[in-house]
């Protein structure tokens, strides 16, 4: 399965829905997406994975590299992932205490810390 | 030989097919199904590191991926034909892109190391391998 991506704004917020799997071959599309993002002054993300099959190291990398932009800009880049095998990725990895995590994207919205 | 033998050109886009192949010969091999997942995600960090290396070193080699069925276990071998510094060398190649790169490497391999309990990475002048290892369950035939 291919990449999906999506965004819509809710408040300040943009959420940018992904869907099918991110790897090496299919990240690069979703760093294109949050750098456009940012370029066009999107500072505050929240990226929803609920649709996500599969995700690798590459696009960890892609999502680390998305944080770094937004918060040069004093943004966030909030998940919504309810999955325990992409969650297992994010916590092998240490990645839980650099992303937040929510369980949808109504409370992701709704953060503010 | 292995059981089953894959090589492919170092490109992103046939690193999903590694991931499929593999998984569907691990659950014929009696891979558990709840660790099919695991199995799935280390051979693509495998492979998505081997074709990073091949394209950073410019080699035109394919990436070799050994499924290697064996009595209760089920090893993938993952090879690659970048020369790998040996320790004392400083490593070829310049600038910061070389050091990148090297950060998405430890990541991929910071992974596989996380989801897969005997794994053996060695590497020398002519390559590297990854060799990862799951036990298995001997499958019951049910006969019609």
């Amino acid at each position: 399965m291919d990449l999906s991506l999506s965004t819509r704004t809710v408040g300040d917020r943009t959420v940018v829905e992904v869907g099918g799997e991110i790897d090496v071959y299919t990240a690069p599309k979703l760093r294109e997406q949050l750098v456009e993002l940012v370029n066009d002054g999107s500072f505050h993300l929240v990226v929803d994975m609920e649709g996500v099959d599969f995700l690798d190291s590459t696009g960890l990398g892609v999502l680390v590299g998305g944080l770094k932009r937004v918060r040069a800009h004093e943004g966030s880049l909030r998940l919504v992932c309810n999955q325990e095998r992409i969650l297992k990725i994010f916590r092998i990895t240490g990645l839980t205490k650099v992303f937040p995590i929510h369980t949808s994207v109504d409370e992701a919205v709704a953060a503010t810390d | 030989m292995a059981t089953v033998e894959l090589r492919f050109s170092a490109l992103p886009e046939h690193v999903r097919t590694a991931r499929l192949v593999a998984a569907a010969v691990a659950r014929r091999a009696g891979v558990d199904e709840a660790v099919l997942d695991e199995v799935r995600l280390a051979v693509g960090e495998a492979c998505t590191r081997a074709v990073g290396l091949h394209q950073s070193g410019g080699i035109s080699a394919p990436v070799q991926v050994s499924l290697i069925e064996e009595e209760k276990q089920f090893s993938i071998e993952v090879g690659d034909e970048a020369p790998h510094s040996v320790p004392g060398d400083k490593g070829s190649g310049a600038g910061g892109d070389a050091d990148m790169d090297s950060e998405e490497d430890d990541m991929g391999l910071a992974v596989i190391s996380g989801l897969v309990d005997d794994v053996e990475v060695t590497a020398g002048q002519n390559g590297g391998l990854i060799r990862m290892t799951w036990p298995t369950t001997p499958s019951i035939a049910v006969l019609p």
